[in-house]
């Protein structure tokens, strides 16, 4: 394993990590304030495929962001009427929610581009490229220096918007108004209610913001690593943005190392196929049900010990 | 939950299943409109796809099967007050059981014993160790949540992750026969179970092709135990007290922490039958993702069947005739993709599992309006 | 000539004084005739809760800068009557002024807008957060939260040096004491501007030291000029600080009167009610060997707070002993430690001669002869989603006679549901009915049947007739005498003093974890209402 390849390793790290953290910061706002999204899967699908299928139809990279953010905003209203409004069971109504999100993108994609539930390519202008900036082959051309700067610098503008959303959510929410009372719905609605602050209010609030960092997150995977959307395109990153957001005690910065910890062994696994380290070949699984098995030692308190926002998952209710 | 009083058991378990089936129904039929097509058409097809035909019927009994297990599997968990989501790890580890006593055991004991005698111990042993291996696959997280206190959703998601990885390595590396291209094992040819095409020639009937075969009886079986159980034992009192109300299990001397780990030992257990009729009954080898998301029907089936074996029985025919009758639609219909079948799952559990209660007050107004 | 007149005026202002029920704090005796206009007046409020008259009819009126007790059992209606203040109820009649203005208080927010701030029975604290944190919520200002934080920090350090209200404002609030909690609980409050503060029963939590020091809080904001009102059911605290008290009992306001002009007596007696006695035919019991000896048994609750606190009885075959108390008391854990339910920190329980104490199972305590009809029937004593057969054997799910081995033979249950209906006249007398569509009194009686239907050695009993109605409760009465002459120990728990008078052979009374004293089954119902109210016999 020479360097070249460490250095292509860390650089698919940040791109495995950007869905990843835009989701599990998703996934914080909205358990944070009390509702549990199981669903973190099933809206950066719709988002991702929204994104490619509007990115083809506008031609611009941009309305396909947008129509990520309406559409897994959409399917964060449903899973907030569902768990707010109605009182329901919030880990059903995510299951449900990514069903719906698996059987739409495919049954719609297919009807609409018969390529079996694929998106038209995009070309480099319809979809979200490594930023360019002056001087940039010649930076990355210096020896050393350029090919470990490529490391940061050779991403589109969605992976530095999705890393610019860790302080912004982590200041959001300890600094600002919205923040404090976001935190106090997750941990003890009735002293939000009796302090007179809506619950209902701060959990939509908190499950559309939830949706809009979905869709970034899924326009990211089908305008930005990829080219186009196909079926299934997610493969459980929504899943395992859940795991890291478990592993960070939903925390806004741990859940970034988290993400990035759970990203470079993406990384490595897509790396290590078939490579043989001291005459070994270390399967590929390992790095791949790492994050769940630590997520599982963890839970069951072996190591530390995960705690969530004490009110999530329970609708309020006034009585107590 | 009403306020006016309890609507009646008909409504409760039959008018609002059926309801919220036909707005999932509906919601669906407006999909079909949005990409162009004729829903009364595709219902058409769908119905003619799976009850038109022997064939239809044996795929619908087919699909049923493997539903009416994870339906069972989630019932149990339910009963007990637990969300199982994992019956699709569950099922898929449980192939392991399913497969090597067919691996091994069928070459070995044939070739000391008549078939007559190692087929049916072989399968036994196959029957068992799928059981065995999807019960200890429910048992840890149950355990877990029991003992450690880890909430069983995110435990059980987890291990749906970990099987899935775990089974890709072993399939792989293991079970894989060296230079065989397919990532699967090699066929379990000694022992496995006779479909019904293959039975009824034996007779000399000439049946449909189809992978139908006498596991669903086997789950039928399994059904009218799980009823017994749950309501004719003292096992399955105490399991339904926890969940109903544990504080009063506790009262009565029940341990929910017990009770949470038998219930999902048995939930997992008929998960893993799933295995034993995909590997014996239908592929007789142990291949990639052979659980095709059924542990996730399960949910479905189990809310649309108010986790009543029974009703499972027949939510399970329901989705099995979806599942059939889209198959046969995507054929017929090249725009409409087999994938609306996960459309209509996901609306009959959002409707059925997290908004069974939005039309409740209504309904119940309406109901007590006509009675007063 | 002069003197003499100084001298008249004087004990003339001394005797205006004294009809006030003013005779200690001059300064408080001046605010309180300047500020005629009451500080809240409650006109005919009305509530309902289903069948449940929670407030029928009430009217209070609360004098500006003064501390105002409402008294009155669990369930009198006194929590009820200070949400539907604070906004949390809406009340189905009746209006409200507050300084003289008729208002209408449709949420939280309306009362903290009128200068009403309420310190909960469970805080409404965010745990996680600082104690500032805490108190900003809801009234951060702007939208950040760094100022508000910055002007909280000056205005308790104010708060702290003007009423004693010291608390860390850095502190994580799940980390403080419960007395700390409950001054943030005030903090908040007052910062948020109450000049009309509600505590509902504050001092149920804290330790007599922290009581005291709440209590000089309080007395210091009157004299600020702010207005108290203290819900408790604890006679103790109102005597000690209170200006004025109001007697709830069943969902009326049964009298006010001037904490001077009072007595604890008088209060106990306003509070109990003078009930119908039910008269139940009993002979003289027989008591025999003993099948209960609780020796000494103490058991704390999560937070280490003692609930049960030493308690030492004994129970006969052939007798009922009763324990009486003001619910809250102790009796609750004490019957979960004798089941079998909870574990004892230490002391021991002896049932039958055999140590029971680390037994910890209530099933194997039924085999061994012990019934327990439980204090709350829908939560613990049946399911309510269960048919009323298969709630009529729960705990006794496993006796042989109802079936071989794991197999629970249905009829066997149905028949034995039938049997016990028709002996106790459960109506309506279907096995196969939902046990929730029951009345109270009839699934206590499918409850009693059950435990009685065992035939046990020792039946413990709480609350036996809660929300049953008069027939139920007369047969209840029947059974219960018919069992202790059958030569069955009884362990009764009642908050109903007619009950415990009119069905024990011995009365023990709980106050706060402990036994206060034990009574003979013909004692004087104010002595039982003292020992109720945590004060002792000068005899003890």
């Amino acid at each position: 394993m020479d360097l070249s390849i460490f250095l292509e390793i860390l650089s698919s790290t940040i791109r495995m990590s950007v869905p990843l953290i835009l989701a599990c910061l998703a996934g914080l706002w909205s358990e944070r304030s009390g509702i549990v999204d199981i669903g973190l899967e099933g809206k950066m699908l719709a988002g991702a495929f929204a994104a490619a299928a509007a990115a083809s139809y506008f031609q611009n990279a941009w309305m396909g962001l947008l129509f990520a953010m309406l559409v897994a905003v959409a399917m964060s209203l449903v899973h907030g009427y569902a768990s707010i409004t109605q009182r329901g069971n919030q880990v059903v109504s995510g299951v449900a929610i990514n069903m719906l999100a698996a059987g739409l993108t495919v049954v719609i994609g297919n009807s609409w581009y018969k390529q079996g539930g694929r998106t038209p390519a995009l070309d480099e202008l319809t979809r979200f490229t490594p930023l360019d900036f002056p001087g940039r082959e010649s930076l990355f051309a210096i020896p050393v220096f350029g090919p470990v700067s490529k490391i940061l610098l050779d991403h589109s503008i969605l992976t530095y918007v999705a890393f610019a959303m860790v302080p912004l959510s982590a200041w959001a929410l300890a600094k600002t108004r919205f923040g404090l009372r976001l935190r106090a719905v997750g941990e003890n609605p009735h002293a939000v209610d009796t302090a007179g602050i809506s619950v209902s209010r701060l959990r939509y609030q908190a499950v559309i913001i939830a949706g809009i960092l979905c869709g970034i997150a899924g326009a990211y995977l089908s305008t930005s690593l990829s080219a186009s959307f196909v079926r299934d395109m997610t493969a459980g990153r929504g899943y395992l943005a859940l795991t890291a957001l478990i592993f960070a005690n939903w925390r806004a910065w741990p859940s970034l190392y988290a993400c990035l910890l759970f990203g470079f062994l993406q990384a490595i696994a897509n790396f290590m196929q078939g490579v043989k380290l001291f005459g070994f070949e270390i399967p590929v699984q390992i790095f791949n049900s790492l994050p769940y098995v630590m997520t599982v030692i963890l839970l069951a308190g072996f190591i530390g010990k995960s705690i969530p926002p004490r009110a999530s998952g329970i609708p309020y209710t006034k009585d107590r | 939950m009403s306020q006016r009083g309890e609507l009646p058991t008909w409504v409760d378990v039959g008018l609002i299943p059926l309801l919220n089936l036909a707005i999932a129904l509906f919601i669906s039929g407006l999909v079909v409109v949005i990409i162009g097509e004729n829903p009364l058409q595709a219902l058409g097809i769908m119905l003619h796809g799976a009850v038109g035909s022997l064939k239809g019927w044996s795929y619908m009994f087919y699909y049923a099967t493997n539903f009416i297990f994870t339906g069972l599997a989630v019932a149990v968990a339910f009963h007990a007050g637990l969300f199982n989501i994992g019956g699709d790890g569950q099922a898929y580890v449980a192939g392991l059981g399913a497969a090597i006593p067919g691996l091994l055991l069928g070459g070995a004991l044939s070739s000391v014993l008549p078939g007559s005698i190692s087929q049916p111990v072989t399968l036994l042993a196959a029957l068992a160790g799928s059981i065995a291996i999807g019960a200890f696959y429910g048992w840890v997280p149950g355990y877990l949540q029991a003992k450690r206190g880890s909430h069983i959703v995110i435990t059980t998601i987890m291990f749906n992750f970990i099987a899935s990885s775990l089974m890709i390595y072993l399939i792989n590396n293991v079970f894989r026969p060296v230079g065989k291209m397919a990532v699967e094992s090699r066929a379990i040819d000694d022992a496995y179970i006779l479909n019904f095409r293959e039975l009824g020639r034996l007779v000399g009937m000439k049946l449909p092709s189809s992978p139908l075969n006498p596991v669903v009886l086997l789950a039928m079986l399994a059904a009218f135990l799980v009823w017994y159980l749950l309501w004719r034992t003292k096992l399955g009192f105490e399991l339904r007290a926890v969940g109903a109300n544990s504080d009063a299990a506790v009262y009565a001397g029940i341990s929910p922490s017990r009770i949470i780990m038998i219930a999902m030992a048995l939930s997992g257990g008929l998960a893993g039958l799933v295995a034993f009729n995909e590997i014996l009954g239908v592929q007789h080898r142990l291949l990639l993702d052979f659980v095709g998301g059924a542990g996730f029907v399960g949910i479905a089936v189990a809310l649309m069947g108010r986790s009543h074996p029974l009703g499972i029985v027949l939510s399970a025919l329901l989705f099995g005739l979806l599942y059939q009758g889209g198959t046969e639609l995507s054929f017929a219909i090249q725009t409409i993709s087999r994938d609306m079948i996960v459309v209509i799952q996901g609306l009959v559990i959002l409707f059925m599992g997290a908004l069974e209660d939005a039309f409740r007050p209504s309904l119940s107004a309406l109901f007590f309006k006509v009675e007063d | 000539m002069s003197v003499a007149v100084i001298f008249q005026a004087t004990s003339f202002s001394v005797w205006v004084l004294t009809l006030a029920g003013i005779t200690d704090n001059f300064w408080f005796a001046l605010t309180r005739m300047i500020s005629a206009t009451p500080a809240i007046e409650l006109i005919g409020i009305d509530k309902r809760f289903g069948a449940v008259h929670a407030n029928n009819n009430v009217s209070l009126s609360i004098a500006k800068a003064s501390i105002h007790g409402i008294i009155g059992e669990n369930g009198a209606g006194k929590s009820t009557l200070m949400s539907i203040l604070f906004g949390f109820y809406a009340a189905d009649k009746g209006e409200i002024k507050v300084q003289g203005k008729p208002v209408r208080i449709k949420s939280s927010t309306d009362a903290i807008h009128l200068g009403i701030g309420m310190v909960h029975q469970h805080f409404m604290l965010v745990d996680p957060f600082t104690v500032l944190e805490n108190v900003v919520l809801g009234s951060e200002g702007g939208a950040l939260i760094g100022p508000a934080l910055a002007k909280a920090r000056a205005e308790l350090k104010h708060l702290a040096d003007e009423y004693e209200l010291d608390v860390d404002p850095d502190a994580i609030v799940g980390e403080l004491p419960v007395g700390l909690q409950q001054r943030v609980e005030i903090l908040k409050a007052l910062y948020k501007g109450a000049d009309i503060l509600i505590l509902d029963e504050p001092t149920g939590v804290l330790t007599p030291d922290e009581a005291d020091h709440l209590f000089r809080i309080l007395r210091q904001l009157r004299d600020q000029g702010k207005t108290v009102i203290l819900i408790t059911h604890k006679l103790r605290e109102i005597m000690a600080i209170t200006d004025r008290v109001s007697v709830m009992r069943r969902g009326e306001m049964v009298a006010t009167k001037e904490t001077a002009r009072t007595s604890v007596e008088e209060l106990a007696e306003l509070m109990v009610g003078r009930r119908v006695l039910l008269h139940v035919e009993k002979s003289a019991a027989r008591p025999g060997e003993v099948v209960l000896d609780v020796r000494n048994v103490l058991w704390r609750d999560r937070k280490g707070t003692p609930r049960v606190d030493g308690v030492s009885l004994q129970v006969r075959k052939g007798e009922i002993v009763g324990i009486a108390g003001v619910s809250g008391n102790g009796q609750s854990e004490l019957l979960d430690v004798i089941t079998g339910i909870a574990k004892a920190n230490s002391g021991q329980v002896i049932f039958k001669g055999e140590d029971i104490t680390t037994l910890h199972d209530p099933a194997i305590l039924r085999q061994r002869g012990m019934a327990h009809v439980p204090e709350d029937r829908q939560h613990r004593g049946l399911i309510t989603s269960f048919s009323a057969a298969e709630s009529a054997i729960l705990g006794w799910q496993n006796n042989p006679k109802l079936g071989r081995s794991f197999h629970l033979n249905r009829a066997a249950v149905l028949s034995q549901c039938q049997k016990q209906m028709e002996e106790f006249d459960v109506r309506p007398a279907n096995p196969l009915l939902k046990s929730s569509k029951f009345s109270g009194g009839n699934q206590q009686k499918l409850i009693l049947a059950r435990e009685i239907g065992s035939n046990p050695d020792l039946l413990i009993v709480g609350q036996p007739t809660r929300g049953v109605d008069i027939g139920a409760i007369e047969f209840i009465h029947k059974r219960l005498i018919q069992l202790r002459d059958e030569g069955k120990a009884i362990l009764l728990v009642s908050v109903e003093l007619d009950e415990i008078r009119s069905l024990s052979d011995r009365i023990l009374v709980m106050f706060s974890g402990r036994i206060m004293g034990e009574l003979e089954a013909t004692a004087d119902e104010r002595e039982c209402g003292l020992l109720m109210a945590g004060i002792a016999r000068e005899a003890a």
